[in-house]
Parts: C-alpha cells; sequence; structure tokens
C-alpha cells in the first residue's frame, strides 16, 4: 500500500552496475512500475497511457552516471511531467467586470458542493465582498436547511425563497437571485445547485438551464477525491453538459491518492483551483499543484502534514522535545517526551495516513506498523508508574526498578522491557530522521523541521517554487523558528531510499493488460495475495 | 472497449469474476432482535448516501410489514436530523432526534430505548459522514455502537460505499471494520457512469458481503446485490 514510487523503482534499478545508458527493458520496467503507481492513485487508465509515452520518451535520455541515480532522475521527470499537467493553467478566481460575479457549483451527489459554498462565501467576505449564497439544490431534502445552517456560520446571507425537498424551480429560483443581488447590493453570488449524475440526461438539461438564467463568471465543479476511474467520464458528461471553468477537489483531507485530479485536469483541459480539505467553514486553499504531484505519487503530502502537525501539537512542547533530541539541550530525550509524540501522532490520524505522508516511509515501515495506536494507554500506564527519574533517564531502569514499575502498571517485566527497547529504538531512528535522512518531519517528530538547516547541496535540488502558504504556515510557527525547514521538497532526490517494493505479479499482470480490463479489476490482480488477509 | 476481449476469454474472465464476488455469500440482512429491536447501524464517510440508504431501507422494512424507528445519530452536519426527518416522514416512521451538536451516541441509546420501549421490529441509526483517518471520529463511532449495545445487540453494521469511489475505498473499509466490524456492505449510486469494482477487493478482503445497492434518490431504489449482473455491468462497454 505504501510502496511509493521511488521504492518501487530502486527495484527495477538495481542491477544497473557497469551501464551507461538505461536499456529498453530497464524503460519498460520502469514505466510499468509508474503504471501501477498511478493506477493505484485513480488516475485514468487512458491517462496513464500517455503519461507514461512522455515520461518514457525522456527516460531514454537519463544517464546513469550522472549525480543523481536512475532512481531519482526518473522520479524527478515523473514529478516534473505531473507538476506540468496540474499546474499548467493554474489562476485565480475571475470577478466579473460589472458585479456581481455569478460562481455557480456544480457536481456529482455527494461531492461537497453545499459544505463548499459555505467557505467560499466566508473566503469571500474576508476578502471584504459581500457574498450572497443560492439555494438551488430544491432536490435533496433539507439541502435548503442544510445551505442556510452553513451560511449562518459563514455570517453570509442566503437567498432560499423555496422550501426543497422537490419543491419549487431551481432556474426560477437561480433567475431571481441575480435580481435580488443587484437591489441588495451583494456582489458576488455563489449557486449551490443539486448533485447529479453525469448519465441523468434530464438533469444535466436543468444544470444548463440553470446557467443560462444566471450566466455565470465560473461554473466550478465539485469532485470528491476520492473518485476512481470514472472521474474522467464524470468531468467529460459535465464539461459537455454545462461546461466548467474551474475544478474544486473535495475532501482532500483523508487519505485518498487524489489521480482523479490528474486524469480532469488531462483530459478537460481546465485548471483545478481550490483544495477543499476538512468539515470546518476555513478548511479551504488554494490548489497546490506540486503537493498533489507527490501525493498522487505515494511520496507524502509533507507541507500538508507539517500544516497538520502544527494544528495538532504544541508547538512548544514539540519544538522542546526537537531540541533534546537533537542538542541534548534541555535535558534528554526522556519516556515522558515519547508518550507525548505518540499520543500526538495518534491525535493526528491514524498512523496509516501519517505513513503514506511521509516521504520514503517505506524504509521505516516495519518499525512504525509495530506500534498499535490502542498500545498507547497501556504504555502510559507502563510510564506514569515510572518516577520522574526514570522517565528522563530510561537508562537507569535495571532489574528491580523494572520489576516495580511492572507491579505498579499491573503488567509484566517483560511488557517494561519491551517498551523501553522500543524507546531506545525509536530515539535512535528519530534522531536520524530529525538528522535530514529524509529531508523533511516525521510524525513521531514533527520538531524535525526545527532543526538546523540542512546543508545547502540538498535545498538546491528544490527545482519548483516553493509551494504553499507561507504567511499561514508562519503565522502557526513559534516566532524563532527557522521556516525554511518546512520548504523541505516533498521528494528529494538526494536522499537514498531502497528498501520495500514486493515485487508484483508480473505475467498475470501481463496477461490480463492485454484483456483492457476496467482498471480496477486490473488493480485486483495485480496483487500477488488474492486471498483474505 | 472490452469487445476487443475474444469471445472466449471474456467468458472466462466472467466466470472467475463471479466466481471473486462469490455468489454464495450470504447476504440476507439481519434485522430480527432477539426480543429487542434488530439494530442497523449506518456509517460510512461524508455524501456517500448514508442518510439516503436509512430512507430506502426503513421503506423496504415498511413494505415486508416491520415497525421501524429512526435514529439520526448524525448530530453534526447541519440539517441532517432533517434530513433523516424528512425521509422518516415520507415513508411514515418516526424519527429520534437530538439537538445539533449534541452527543452522537446519546441519540442513538435514545432511538434504541424508544424502539425497545414501542417494542418496534427494527431501529435504523443514522451516523455523520467521517473521513478513515480522523481518529477522534473514528473513536466516537466506536463509543456509538458500544452505547446502543448496552440497550441491545447492533445486528448489522452497513458501510456505504459511494460507487465512484477509487481504490481508497479499500482503506476506508478496512479501518470501518476494524472500528465496528462492518457485516455488510451498501453500494451507492450505481446508477450512474460508475461501477463500484472496488468492492470486490473490498469483499475478498474483509470477507464483508455487499448487501444492497442503491440506484437512485427515490424511496424504492434500493435493491438486494446480485453478483451475476453486477459483474455484468462491470464488464460492459463503457
Ligand atoms: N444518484 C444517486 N444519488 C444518491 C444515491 N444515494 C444517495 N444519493 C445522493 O447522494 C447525496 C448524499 O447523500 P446522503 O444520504 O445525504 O449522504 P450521507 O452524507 O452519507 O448521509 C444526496 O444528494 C443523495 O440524494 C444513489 O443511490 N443514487
Ligand atoms: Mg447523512
Amino acid at each position: 500500500m505504501f510502496d511509493t514510487l521511488q521504492d518501487r523503482l530502486s527495484e527495477v534499478f538495481k542491477n544497473l552496475r557497469g551501464k551507461s545508458r538505461l536499456s529498453e527493458a530497464d524503460i519498460d520496467a520502469t514505466a510499468r512500475e509508474i503504471r501501477l503507481a498511478l493506477l493505484e492513485a485513480d488516475v485514468n487508465l487512458g491517462v496513464v497511457k500517455e503519461f507514461i509515452a512522455a515520461v518514457k520518451q525522456r527516460a531514454v535520455g537519463v544517464d546513469i552516471h550522472q549525480a543523481l541515480n536512475p532512481t531519482q532522475q526518473i522520479v524527478k521527470i515523473v514529478n516534473e511531467e505531473l507538476i506540468s499537467i496540474l499546474g499548467g493553467e493554474s489562476r485565480q478566481l475571475r470577478f466579473a467586470k460589472r458585479p456581481p460575479t455569478v460562481i455557480m457549483l456544480a457536481g456529482l451527489q455527494g461531492s461537497g458542493k453545499t459544505t463548499l459554498a459555505g467557505k467560499l462565501g466566508l473566503w469571500l467576505k474576508e476578502q471584504g465582498r459581500s457574498p450572497l449564497l443560492v439555494a438551488a439544490d430544491l432536490q435533496r431534502p433539507n439541502a435548503v436547511n442544510q445551505l442556510q445552517v452553513v451560511g449562518n456560520r459563514a455570517g453570509v446571507h442566503v437567498f432560499a425563497p423555496e422550501p426543497g425537498n422537490g419543491v419549487g424551480d431551481p432556474v426560477q429560483v437561480a433567475r431571481t437571485s441575480i435580481l435580488h443581488a443587484m437591489s441588495k447590493l451583494y456582489d458576488v453570488v455563489i449557486v449551490d445547485t443539486a448533485g447529479r449524475l453525469g448519465v441523468d440526461a434530464e438533469l444535466m438539461q436543468q444544470a444548463a438551464d440553470i446557467r443560462d438564467a444566471v450566466n455565470p463568471t465560473e461554473i466550478l465543479f465539485v469532485v470528491d477525491a476520492m473518485i476512481g476511474q470514472d472521474a474522467v467520464n464524470t468531468a467529460r458528461a459535465f464539461a459537455d453538459g454545462v461546461g466548467f471553468d474551474g475544478v474544486v477537489l473535495s475532501k482532500l483531507d483523508g487519505d485518498a491518492r487524489g489521480g482523479a485530479a490528474l486524469s480532469i485536469a488531462r483530459v478537460i483541459g481546465k485548471p483545478i483551483m481550490f483544495a477543499s480539505n476538512g468539515e470546518g467553514l476555513k478548511d479551504f486553499d488554494a490548489f497546490h499543484p506540486d503537493r498533489m504531484a507527490s501525493r498522487i505519487l505515494g511520496m507524502g503530502d509533507l507541507l500538508t502534514l507539517i500544516e497538520q502537525a502544527e494544528k495538532t501539537f504544541d508547538a512548544e512542547e514539540s519544538a522542546k522535545a526537537a531540541q533534546k533530541l537533537m542538542t541534548g539541550k534541555g535535558g534528554e530525550f526522556g519516556l515522558d517526551d515519547f508518550l507525548s509524540q505518540m499520543q500526538a501522532v495518534r491525535r493526528m490520524g491514524p498512523l496509516s495516513k501519517i505513513l503514506g505522508m511521509i516521504p520514503g516511509a517505506a524504509a521505516i515501515k516495519d518499525q512504525i506498523n509495530a506500534i498499535d495506536e490502542r498500545d498507547i494507554d497501556r504504555l502510559e500506564a507502563i510510564i506514569h508508574s515510572m518516577t520522574p527519574g526514570e522517565r528522563s533517564n530510561p537508562k537507569i531502569l535495571d532489574g528491580s526498578r523494572r520489576s516495580r514499575v511492572a507491579k505498579g502498571a499491573g503488567t509484566t517485566v517483560a511488557e517494561v522491557n519491551a517498551l523501553v527497547n522500543r524507546f531506545f529504538d525509536a530515539k535512535k531512528m528519530m534522531q536520524s530522521m530529525a538528522g535530514g535522512a529524509f529531508g523533511g518531519g516525521m510524525p513521531g517528530m514533527p520538531g524535525a523541521r526545527r532543526a538546523p538547516a540542512r546543508p545547502a547541496a540538498k535545498s538546491r535540488t528544490r527545482g519548483k517554487g516553493v509551494s504553499g502558504n507561507p504567511a499561514k504556515r508562519n503565522s502557526h510557527a513559534p516566532a524563532d523558528a527557522p521556516v525554511d525547514g518546512t520548504a523541505a521538497p516533498a521528494w528529494d532526490p538526494a536522499a537514498s531510499f531502497g528498501l520495500g517494493a514486493g515485487q508484483s505479479d508480473a505475467d498475470l499482470q501481463k496477461a490480463l493488460s492485454d484483456y483492457q480490463l476496467p482498471a480496477d479489476l486490473q488493480k485486483m490482480f495485480n496483487q500477488k495475495n488474492l486471498g483474505p488477509r | 472497449m472490452v469487445s476487443t476481449i475474444p469471445e472466449k476469454a471474456r467468458r472466462v474472465l466472467r466466470d472467475e469474476l463471479v466466481r471473486l464476488v462469490n455468489p454464495g455469500f450470504d447476504r440476507s440482512l439481519k434485522v430480527d432482535g432477539d426480543g429487542v429491536p434488530g439494530v442497523v447501524l449506518v456509517v460510512g464517510v461524508n455524501g456517500t448516501g448514508k442518510t439516503t440508504t436509512i430512507g430506502k431501507l426503513a421503506r423496504v422494512l415498511v413494505a415486508e410489514g416491520k415497525t421501524v424507528v429512526l435514529g439520526a445519530a448524525d448530530t453534526f452536519r447541519a440539517a441532517a436530523a432533517d434530513q433523516l426527518q424528512t425521509w422518516g416522514s415520507r415513508v411514515g416512521v418516526p424519527t429520534v432526534r437530538g439537538p445539533e451538536g449534541g452527543d452522537p451516541a446519546s441519540v442513538a441509546f435514545d432511538a434504541v430505548q424508544q424502539g425497545i420501549a414501542s417494542g418496534v421490529d427494527v431501529v435504523l441509526v443514522d451516523t455523520a459522514g467521517r473521513l478513515h483517518t480522523k481518529t477522534g471520529l473514528m473513536d466516537e463511532l466506536g463509543k456509538i455502537k458500544r452505547v446502543i449495545e448496552k440497550k441491545a445487540p447492533v445486528t448489522e453494521v452497513l458501510l456505504v460505499i459511494d460507487a465512484t469511489t477509487g481504490q481508497n475505498g479499500l482503506t476506508q473499509a478496512r479501518v470501518f471494520a476494524d472500528v465496528v466490524d462492518i457485516t455488510g456492505i451498501v453500494l451507492s449510486k450505481l446508477d450512474g457512469s460508475a461501477k463500484g469494482g472496488i468492492v470486490v477487493q473490498v469483499q475478498r478482503e474483509l470477507q464483508v458481503p455487499v448487501k444492497l445497492i442503491g440506484l437512485g434518490e427515490g424511496v424504492d431504489d434500493l435493491v438486494p446485490f446480485e453478483a451475476e449482473a453486477f459483474v455484468d455491468a462491470l464488464l460492459a462497454e463503457s
């Protein structure tokens, strides 16, 4: 699951010794791994094929004797190609010369339109605009109420002349909303529409009628980041049925790789403009192609991880822990720190998610998997049975202390031993990672980003501009913390990854690919172990 | 696309897929409690169709002559309880609800308690959509189930998966199965162009059958899952 493209490719390039160019077989093997990685990320099969063709061309030129090894070079190429598709046309929201600006939201059922309407409303209001939300989803039970509540929370007015639940004409509501906005001097109108399926010709026509009634400045297609191979069909149906100007990717706070972003950007050629990443009204951001590229490749959305870490971790506490780990200042990194780090990790979400966001996680995934989230309560009991001295310096825990602790925590000495050993392992691991081997932070050690700047040679490898919203990140960071660490590349070509990646069942995969199965099924057959786990 | 498959290979493939999807699975809904109402807990990520499924499922049960109570344990999303209640009144069953933002477990508890008191056959409990990555919300879900079980066993935990969902569907299912032991899958929105192929993997890995499919937004758009028809749709020209 967490095999990253690096892991896969290093497997392919294991036996390159003595060659100066990649052979045709090397390139084919490379293409296959990229193909699987992209399919696993839900990128559309057709798009994958096109993409691979482009990458193959560039891969022919890969020089084995360069500073970057072939894995690094290929990953770099793939990443660049992804970013260029995802960010090809990125742009800002347009406003009408003569207000009101009209933004129409369209998408499948459950894609997140109503929530987005509230987020957009708040966002625009904060920019000094005066937005009006329009309840033109008269289909889904109580969608109108939902919009009213959302508008209320955002402090934005809602135009809802019809009760909904099947009553009222959405085209009429949309039309009159514009007149209402003009007379009441709202300068942006956000039209929430009912969810509809691409194959529903009647409802698609209704969407087109709403469009014609309001003459939107922007039509935004809202799509769930979890969508699979159907993304392209659906996007095309909406592009043909109503047309859209930009895409909003929703539910990015989950752990879907979000390959649909690539498919839609490639096939429809419309920019992805916003990312919606939570249920709160503020969980909304501009779209960052470079973050998305890393995410699709399973190389971790490190910047998002860091932002989340900042939200969850007590900044001061983790800075202290980082200091201890790195320099031994303020005391040794002890069991109390270990516990609070683990608890913080737990607050951040299941480890699987965090794992998925760490570049090169494959190399350490076994260690991390060994931390059972539900163990944490037991660990807490053990640690709390220790004296402060033992917690800050576990080395003093001799046999008799351990048996006392075990008794106090109602457990066995073996459990205490296991915890202490795990602590020392983790400490070692975290220290080496904080030292920069992974080019960024890690969940057990979020403070690592405040580690001393990495060597210049490494930072130089970041080709594309620093992404993200520095203002936002800065505001979370303590004043004295150097923020340069946050700009760590989501992939780091200079780092050496290389473990993991089991071989997939190549023959079966090849045989099946000749049959052009739906990608979902190809994936399934590709799994080595077809039986239940 | 698939028409490029030679007919014979296609048949082999179809048979193999049908076997994978396992027509022999017990896909019946467990809604009989033992002296207490059967309790069905409906879970899933945001927007998959949980509330709608409950509305439609209530309709099916009512049509079978069962008495039903709905529990609006989605106290989080704006107007979610209203939405469930609208469904309840459409199909003529009462809805137990609590204050918005209130404790979902206590609403679920109340619903089951009320179901027991009024001697209904089945209590259907709606829950807020939650991404499986949010530990706090998953813990909350576990608690909802545990609290219900102080009153009556949960006879069925249905995970609603949207047919458009890609590979992430498997991850979702793993985590939900881990937290609340799902006993069945509802594949929603199969009336669109998406085919929901991911449930094949989900079913195999977790050994939890797909029990129902959603085919639209109307009250009667919920039908039993059928392995062969599903496979035919998967292999059909898109
Ligand atoms: N076309 C179609 N739409 C559905 C189906 N099931 C639910 N929906 C729609 O999907 C959206 C989200 O459904 P809802 O029940 O509110 O999802 P919840 O957030 O999981 O409770 C609503 O617009 C529903 O009408 C289905 O089987 N087919
Ligand atoms: Mg709901």
